[in-house]
């Protein structure tokens, strides 16, 4: 049972999920930190601007944007009380997370056949490093909303339930933003 | 803000979405305009903090929440920022 705070007046959980995403930032910025430190350092190739590809990224940020849209409407339908609707939405989040996360397999896979292994150079390293833990964020995502999606399927919908989703909602939603940042730093600042 | 009560309508978060959509776009043409290079960086870092800003304020209804959900999050971005822009400098990434 999750209980209101005695001084904050915010529910527990959601005050620690907050918590934990400050924590997250810090995560994130000593990773990109690295990356940005090292970029344009490398001795050796292949150089990140014969590998990356625009397009292709931009459609998968495009795909994550859109799914943070599914988050919360289906945060917004479970506040209605329809259950089929916030169902079909979660299921809509994760399957737009998991295309997000066949892009990025597919980017590796093709860096890798162009020979950019993880110890390649400082770009490979911080690069993989960098993007790998987001992908790891947003496949975290993924199972969670899953579970919510089966979860969801019965019971009912009480305000502990809809704190559930909204703080699932919040995670995904920061998975979201950290991505806009390192779309901007990795492939368009490249 | 109570858990079972709406922050926003449908519509709303649509309209966010499509702002969010546009300014990618915007990014991207930024990105292959040559005359814009000398300009780029700038350019970008404002749409990024425009699309962090809308999905945070918006999407995790940092808006319609309490004041201290906003400390809580800001001084994370504020250390996470600090360390980032003080390791580029030790580092003479802007020397």
């Amino acid at each position: 049972m999750s209980e209101l705070a005695p001084v904050t007046g915010i529910r527990n959980r959601k005050l620690a999920m907050w918590t934990f995403i400050g924590s997250e930032c810090m995560l994130f910025a000593t990773l990109i930190s690295t990356y940005m430190v090292y970029r344009g350092r490398n001795l050796i190739g292949p150089y990140p601007h014969e590998l990356l590809n625009v397009p292709f990224i931009t459609v998968t940020t495009f795909v994550l944007l859109m799914s943070s849209l599914c988050m919360v409407l289906a945060l917004a339908a479970m506040q209605q009380g329809n259950r089929r609707q916030a169902r079909f939405r979660l299921f809509l989040t994760a399957a737009l997370g998991l295309v997000f996360l066949v892009g990025q397999f597919y980017e590796f896979n093709h860096f890798h056949h162009e020979g950019l292994g993880l110890s390649r150079n400082l770009f490979s390293s911080t690069f993989y490093i960098l993007t790998g833990t987001h992908g790891a964020h947003v496949l975290g995502g993924v199972i969670w909303l899953s579970t919510l999606f089966l979860r969801l399927g019965s019971g009912p919908i009480d305000a502990e339930r809809i704190e559930t989703v909204e703080i699932a909602g919040l995670y995904w939603h920061f998975v979201d933003a950290v991505w806009i940042i390192l779309f901007t730093l990795i492939y368009l600042l490249a | 803000m109570a858990a079972g009560h709406e922050h926003a309508s449908t519509r709303f978060y649509v309209a966010i979405a499509v702002i969010l959509a546009v300014l990618t776009a915007l990014e991207v043409m930024v990105f292959f305009i040559e005359a814009l290079r000398p300009v780029l960086t700038p350019l970008l870092l404002i749409m990024m903090a425009a699309k962090f800003f809308l999905v945070a304020a918006f999407f995790m209804h940092l808006r319609f929440d309490g004041r201290l959900l906003n400390v809580v999050f800001a001084w994370g971005l504020v250390v996470a920022t600090g360390i980032t822009l003080a390791l580029m400098a030790v580092f003479g990434r802007f020397s």
